[in-house]
């Protein structure tokens, strides 16, 4: 008897220290696509390899790589936020009008006090979408639309239709934001790197991670296991509201200005980037990374229709389209 | 309504007969049906006769659905088959079988709620006048076939505004917009109130006047002893035999519906605790569920929970956990008064309830093990904001061990488990937190004998430990074999309660059926 504990117990020690770590070809599917797209644009154009073009490339993915970090939670907690474009804009406006009040008594410190703003106003936005969701009991998709709409027409309003420029005289101290560099790594990189490391570890390696995981898997096995679907999801949103303050904050420098169509169709971009990256659609299986890699090949697609002359940069949109459905197909047929 | 019968099953179960000589509507010869190695109906031989109430009793899983499900085309025979007025019939479908005069009479409401009610019945067959819908010709007929069958909705009323016994009838209706020969009710009654039943058997006994062979499947056997002509007892997927109803009181049913032997190894009965209970529950009502229950459980208990399926039972503890909405008058654990019911709150005072449901709410099925093994206690196990993976992987190794779950690799997904380690990792994720109650629901459901056994010895050893354990179950072995004292519920209600002695297959069947508590034993009288 005692024999065959030890027996039983030595066998499944055995099972359980065994790790199998095969390749897993689907979740590495968007870094292959990005390595590519990469190939084929160096192939193609002569220009497309060069380190500024690079450089540029990814420093111009971050806005929708920051908030596509956000996405990636709301999404795999099994909702849908479309109001991340207008909200951005919102944001911005906001930003721009609190910086330009207090730029006259507190000089470049008011570009701080700006981005604290612009966090705060971004979580509160995110956690308004979510709670309608939540405690309302509507569908996420409903619901952020009317958001979307909403985001959309008061940064329309605030700018009487034309566009809020920064005061000049905070251009130059908040210029680096955007066109600095920390040890030759373009700021905005630096900070999506800074944001996808975070998210990764709240996903992957928080107790919060792995709620937002059940609940998007299954909510019933979620809420029978006394987790918190509302929480959960609220929270989801909140942080995808905080990620579109941070892209706000990088955004601003580059144009010095909102206007009505700041951010528009980055829903759009945000969600590819999200699918591609390899996170389910319908919840419960987050990719980070992937998100990234999703973020980087919209972007470098969209460098090259714009470098060679073979399609019109005008169809970037249609391309970016293409792509969400390919990459659905794909899924479908890997599994 | 009741009445005693002193003697032994084998003494008075009268002989099996088909004593008329009629040919029958329709017949079922030998029908059998398999489902892969797994057979849930063999040899059944039925006769069906025009102007006939036969009823068919069994307990779950005893393959009524099935039989009817044969009968009407939805599912095809493996073996044996169907004859009609002497022609040996193959209905292809349900759509063949209804041609030919046969229909089915759904268990579940089956009707679109923003539809009409003439707009449902004519649902996939309306009638046209060109290429117009012919709204007024439905509508009429629709009123006719309703007010046949004593329904009080009219035929424009939209069926999510009516009541559920209406929604019933306008199901009925539906079957009886054609004329048919036979006519087949799955347990017609399960959701109606004892007004509504009423009305509904008067429209069953019309059918019989009016000619038609009425087959009847019920768990209530009140209804069947007074409704049916002749009963079909079937047990285990077998046909136990059809008897004259006048011939069978409902005890005899219960007796004939159960009584098979003990094949599964179940603990020793402990001795009878006496202490304090240790949760107390007062007229807790659960809306579309329980009514009224009010129940205890002391340490060192198992107390079953019996009664058919739909009988309220998962929604009463689904009520007390805070995940139905729900109202108790006083609800108490280790003398401690209880405010805040959640599944969360339950499990900080110690109180767990497992599901019946394991693969659609109780495991992620995707997830690797250990996320599902510590779903329910990620702060008991992960004190720090940071997962502590290690931490997890060991806890995990201890109840492969602990649990005997056999697994072949740990990074397989809970959905590549066999049912029964799914259960016993099932049982381990809500024991994470030590808890003093552990309410089960269906414990063995879907696994094999030898994971059974494990699973007794588990809540044995629970409850000898001063732990309480409830077990909700729907086999009536299993509530003989394991437990100390039995609820019975019937329609939401707490029926019966069954200690000792009382505790036997017979006496949960006759409560579950027929609402009465069980009486003195015979020899009492």
């Amino acid at each position: 008897m005692g024999e065959e504990k030890i027996m039983t117990s030595a066998t499944t020690e055995m099972a359980i220290s065994k790790v199998p770590r095969r390749i897993r070809w689907a979740s590495l599917g968007p870094f292959i696509a990005l390595a590519v797209v990469l190939l084929v644009g160096t192939m193609l154009n002569s220009n497309f390899a060069t380190g500024t073009n690079i450089a540029n490339v990814v420093t111009r993915s971050a806005f929708i790589a920051i908030i596509a970090v956000g996405a990636t939670f709301v999404i795999s907690s099994r909702c849908l936020d479309l109001s991340v474009g207008s909200m951005m804009a919102f944001v911005t406006g906001i930003m721009i009008l609190t910086m330009n009040q207090l730029e006259p008594s507190m000089g470049a410190n008011a570009i701080i006090v700006g981005a604290v703003v612009g966090l705060l106003v971004g979580t509160a936005c995110g956690l308004l979408n979510g709670l309608i969701v939540t405690v309302g009991k509507i569908d996420p998709f409903i619901v952020t639309l009317g958001t979307m709409g909403i985001f959309r027409a008061l940064i329309t309003w605030m700018s009487d239709g034309g566009s809020i420029p920064m005061d000049r005289a905070l251009r130059e101290p908040y210029r680096p934001v955007y066109f600095g560099d920390l040890l030759g790594i373009p700021i905005p990189v630096v900070i999506t790197l800074l944001v996808a490391l975070v998210g990764a570890f709240i996903l992957y390696r928080t107790k919060y991670g792995r709620r937002c995981m059940a609940v998007g898997s299954n909510a019933d096995v979620a809420r029978f296991s006394g987790v918190s679907v509302a929480k959960v999801r609220t929270i989801a949103f909140g942080v995808q509201g905080l990620c579109v303050g941070i892209a706000a904050i990088c955004y601003i420098p580059r144009l010095g200005a909102a206007t009505p169509t700041t951010g528009q169709l980055w829903e759009l971009q945000v969600i590819t980037a999200v699918v591609i990256g390899g996170t389910l659609l319908r919840g419960g299986r987050a990719r980070i990374w992937g998100t990234i890699a999703g973020a980087l090949i919209l972007e470098v697609i969209a460098n090259l229709m714009v470098l060679s002359n073979m399609v019109s940069e005008y169809l970037v949109a249609a391309v970016q389209g293409v792509i969400i459905i390919l990459a659905m197909l794909a899924h479908r047929f890997i599994k | 309504m009741t009445r005693i019968a002193p003697l032994p099953v084998s003494a008075t179960a009268p002989v099996a007969v088909d004593a008329c000589s009629d040919s029958p509507t329709l017949a079922a010869v030998g029908l059998a049906k398999a489902y892969g190695p797994i057979t849930v109906l063999s040899d059944v031989t039925v006769n069906i006769r025009a102007g006939e109430v036969h009823a068919i009793i069994g307990e779950n899983g005893a393959g009524k659905s099935t039989l009817m499900k044969l009968l009407s085309g939805y599912v095809r025979p493996t073996a044996g088959h169907l004859v009609m007025a002497g022609q040996t019939v193959d209905f292809s479908d349900s759509t063949a079988a209804e041609a030919a005069g046969v229909v089915l009479v759904h268990q579940e409401i089956l009707l679109a709620p923003d539809l009409t009610v003439a707009e449902n019945l004519f649902l996939g067959r309306e009638l046209r006048r060109g290429i117009m819908v012919d709204d007024r010709t439905m509508n009429q007929r629709a009123a006719e076939v309703l007010a046949s069958i004593g329904a009080h909705c009219g035929p424009r009323d939209r069926v999510g505004d009516l009541p559920l016994a209406q929604r019933q009838l306008v199901q009925i209706a539906r079957a009886l917009l054609e004329p048919r020969k036979v006519v087949i009710f799955d347990e017609p009654t399960a959701v109606l109130a004892n007004d509504e039943v009423a009305a509904l058997l008067d429209v069953v006994r019309g059918l019989r006047t009016q000619g038609a062979a009425v087959l009847y499947i019920s768990h209530r056997l009140d209804e069947v002893e007074v409704l049916a002509d002749r009963i079909t007892v079937l047990r285990d997927g077998k046909m136990i035999g059809t008897w004259p109803a006048a011939d069978l009181l409902q005890r005899q049913m219960a007796e004939l519906m159960v009584g098979r032997k003990l094949d599964v190894l179940y603990p020793p009965k402990r001795p009878q605790p006496s202490d304090a209970p240790l949760l107390v529950v007062e007229h807790l009502s659960v809306d579309n569920g329980a009514v009224e229950a009010s129940l205890m459980v002391r340490p060192g208990e198992v107390l079953g929970i019996g009664g058919m399926i739909g009988s309220g039972r998962t929604e009463l503890f689904e009520g007390l956990m805070g995940l139905r909405s729900a109202d108790a008058s006083r609800i108490e654990l280790a003398g401690r008064p209880i405010t805040h019911r959640s599944v969360s709150d339950w499990r900080e005072q110690g109180l767990v309830y497992l599901t019946e449901d394991r693969k659609g709410k109780g495991l992620l099925l995707d997830e690797p093990l250990a996320p599902n093994l510590t779903l329910q206690s990620l702060d008991h196990v992960h004190p720090r904001f940071s997962l502590d993976l290690r931490k997890e992987v060991a806890a995990l190794k201890k109840v492969v061990d602990d649990y005997d779950i056999r697994v072949g690799s740990v990074h397989l997904s809970a959905g590549q488990l066999s049912g029964g380690n799914q259960q016993k990792l099932l049982l381990a994720k809500v024991m994470m937190t030590h808890p003093s109650v552990v309410i089960i629901d269906e414990p063995t459901r879907g696994i094999d004998i030898g994971n059974k056994s494990q699973i007794y010895n588990f809540i044995d050893e629970l409850v000898r430990s001063d732990k309480a354990c409830i077990v909700i179950s729907s086999e009536l072995p299993e509530l003989v074999g394991i437990a100390d004292r039995v609820l019975v519920m019937r329609g939401g209600r707490i029926v019966a309660e069954l200690t000792g002695d009382q505790i036997t297959e017979q006496n949960i069947v006759y409560a579950a059926t027929t609402g009465d508590a069980y009486l003195a034993a015979p020899q009492d009288r």
